[in-house]
């Protein structure tokens, strides 16, 4: 018993010793960013050791978006939040756990890469899927994400709805048309990778509604030419925006790296990373390069017809909100 | 003076020693365990009022949500101790090569991470599975709607009834179906009369734990509900949708009125069990 408790306090002196030469960052972020910052971390291990000499390790903490956001608030004791809503880091400034003015401490809204939501049907797209508009057509399947448990689904439900106002129909409209779309939805998925299993796997849909970076995962999970990917004329834009957790680097006396962690997510280098991950960079050069992936379509920021994703939250998905509508309105 | 008079203070001596010791463990524990995760959840409703307690609970898509899980739950409840009797009496009853393996077998949801069930039996009855494609054809959908709940259910609640009537059948005296029959009884009448009296109590109990079981699960029926709102949407998912849009308060309301029901529903249980006891004469 007594050698026990040696070894054990050894091993736990040896692992307090290591945490104090190397300094951790812990980065809470979504589901899908799983790879992309896999990638990301290496690099800024590599130019963190280069332009200061000192080591430091990067853990991450993956789950739903909105899940890690709570698990954050709750006392998870992540350095930085890297999400892809900006609902979820509005949520905890508003408990006080990031800052109030978290948008304006890193560039370009303090989010380093954005997407949008593309449609991805059947190989040779049968169905003849080009825009919106073919998805409201009878006897087309859409699988689409929940707007109430996916962001991913919220951000496909405003994408249709800008798409319609850009039509020139009114709020009324663009609310019938939303609708329309949402009865031809079969299975309304949990969550994004819940989808991508249904249409893929299950066979289920003619269409899916799903994140731009979702596409270059399905090719290297599901194999190419599985699916064809088809960008409409309209779509939205999705901000993946990231901040310091302020509570934790306060205790932590991390925040200088977590500031140097996040502001090298804007570097050409992270950009080039997140490019290949298909995030759209903000650099245009990176854009123009990577062009194929990233087609130039009318992209519409949140702000223009919801004012922002907190305010489109209130309006059209809290409880009784407009998605409510399309299903207890007869 | 009575030689057996009892010491002072102590009403009456009981036959074993320590129950103050044990009941007072027995409410600590429960209290630790139990209780203040709980009371917590009731005290975060408190942040609500009445009115706002009582949209949360009494909006369109959460009242169907509660008619479908628990009308889910109870459908697979009653599914379950039939064919779950049968399993046990099998099992009890009869020997066979590899009896050994199926009685193993029975345990496994209770082992099978909850997703992965709910993955397997979506893949199994979707429209392009190894048994959906042969059904659907015949216009039955097993997936994505209410069906795909109650088969999940089924198989999660299984074992709860298979593993409370088994030792209640291992215990009945089989002289009593002897005499029974003897005594010109037919089978029909053996099985109403003699052997389900001595069962129904466990029976109860297995319906009661694979009812409460069903009514809080999650991992198997997300993947095979459909999710669709009014139509497929289980209560749990409801209250993972108000975590989503951080209505900690609504979330936890839909939870307690969740509990309250299910304990309602297990108090008549209970008391159902206590009067078929008494009826049938049993010790209680």
């Amino acid at each position: 018993m007594k050698k026990f408790l040696h070894t054990t306090l050894a091993a736990a002196l040896l692992t307090v010793s290591s945490w104090a030469s190397a300094q951790t960052l812990l980065n809470a972020s979504y589901d899908v960013a799983r790879e992309f910052y896999k990638d990301y971390n290496a690099a800024f291990v590599a130019h963190y050791k280069k332009t200061t000499g000192k080591d430091v390790k990067i853990d991450q903490a993956h789950g739903g978006s909105s899940a890690q956001a709570r698990a954050v608030n709750d006392g998870l004791e992540a350095d930085v939040v890297t999400m892809n809503t900006t609902t979820d880091i509005e949520f905890l400034a508003s408990t006080g756990v990031v800052a109030k003015d978290w948008a304006k401490k890193f560039p370009n809204n303090a989010s380093p890469t954005t997407s949008t939501m593309l449609f991805l049907t059947r190989n040779g797209n049968p169905k003849g899927i080009k825009d919106w508009d073919d998805l409201v057509k009878p006897g087309v399947q859409v699988i689409i994400v929940n707007p109430k448990t996916g962001g991913n689904g919220r951000m496909a439900y405003l994408a249709a709805w800008a798409y319609a106002r850009k039509k020139g129909m009114n709020d009324a409209g663009a609310a019938e048309f939303v609708g329309k779309l949402f009865k031809n939805v079969p299975v309304l998925a949990k969550g994004g990778r819940d989808a991508t299993t249904i249409f893929l796997q299950r066979n289920i849909g003619d269409v899916l509604v799903t994140f731009e970076s979702e596409v270059v995962s399905v090719d290297r999970e599901f194999g190419e030419g599985k699916v064809d990917a088809i960008h409409p004329s309209v779509s939205i834009i999705a901000e993946n925006p990231v901040a310091v957790v302020e509570r934790t680097v306060a205790k932590k006396g991390t925040g200088e790296l977590a500031k140097a962690y996040l502001n090298y997510l804007y570097s050409d280098e992270a950009q080039e990373i997140a490019a290949k991950h298909a995030l759209r960079p903000r650099s245009p050069a990176l854009l123009k390069k990577y062009a194929a992936t990233f087609k130039p379509i009318q992209l519409v920021p949140v702000s223009e017809y919801f004012g922002s994703l907190s305010e489109a939250q209130k309006v059209h998905f809290n409880d009784g909100g407009q998605f409510d509508k399309i299903y207890t309105v007869k | 003076m009575a030689l057996f008079s009892l010491p002072r203070g102590h009403k009456a001596a009981r036959v074993l020693p320590g129950f103050n010791i044990t009941l007072g463990f027995t409410l600590t524990y429960l209290s630790l365990i139990v209780l203040i995760p709980l009371s917590a959840l009731v005290f975060k409703t408190f942040t609500l009022t009445w009115e706002q307690f009582w949209a949360a609970v009494t909006g369109p898509r959460v009242m169907a949500s509660y008619r479908l899980t628990f009308g889910a739950s109870f459908i697979a409840a009653l599914v379950n101790v039939v064919f779950g009797l049968l399993v046990a009496w099998v099992l009890v009853r009869y020997n066979f090569f590899g009896k050994k393996v199926v009685d193993a077998l029975v345990d496994l949801p209770f082992a099978l991470p909850t997703a992965v069930a709910g993955i397997s039996l979506t893949a199994l009855l979707a429209g392009n599975g190894w048994v959906g494609q042969y059904l659907e054809p015949m216009g039955i959908q097993l997936a994505f709607n209410p069906n795909g709940v109650v088969i999940a259910l089924i198989f999660i609640g299984l074992p709860f009834v298979v593993r409370t009537v088994q030792p209640v059948l291992e215990d009945a005296e089989k002289e009593l179906e002897e005499a029974a029959t003897c005594l010109g009884a037919t089978r029909w009448q053996t099985f109403s009369r003699v052997i389900f009296p001595s069962i129904a109590p466990a029976l109860l109990t297995g319906f009661a734990m694979a009812f409460a079981r069903a009514i809080g699960e999650y991992g198997s029926v997300i993947f095979i509900a459909g999710n669709m709102p009014m139509v497929s949407e289980i209560t749990p998912l409801i209250i993972i949708g108000k975590l989503e849009q951080y209505d900690y308060a609504g979330a936890t309301a839909v939870a307690v009125v969740m509990l309250v029901i299910s304990f309602i529903l297990l108090l008549v249980i209970n008391a159902l069990q206590a009067w078929q006891r008494k009826r049938t004469g049993a010790p209680a």
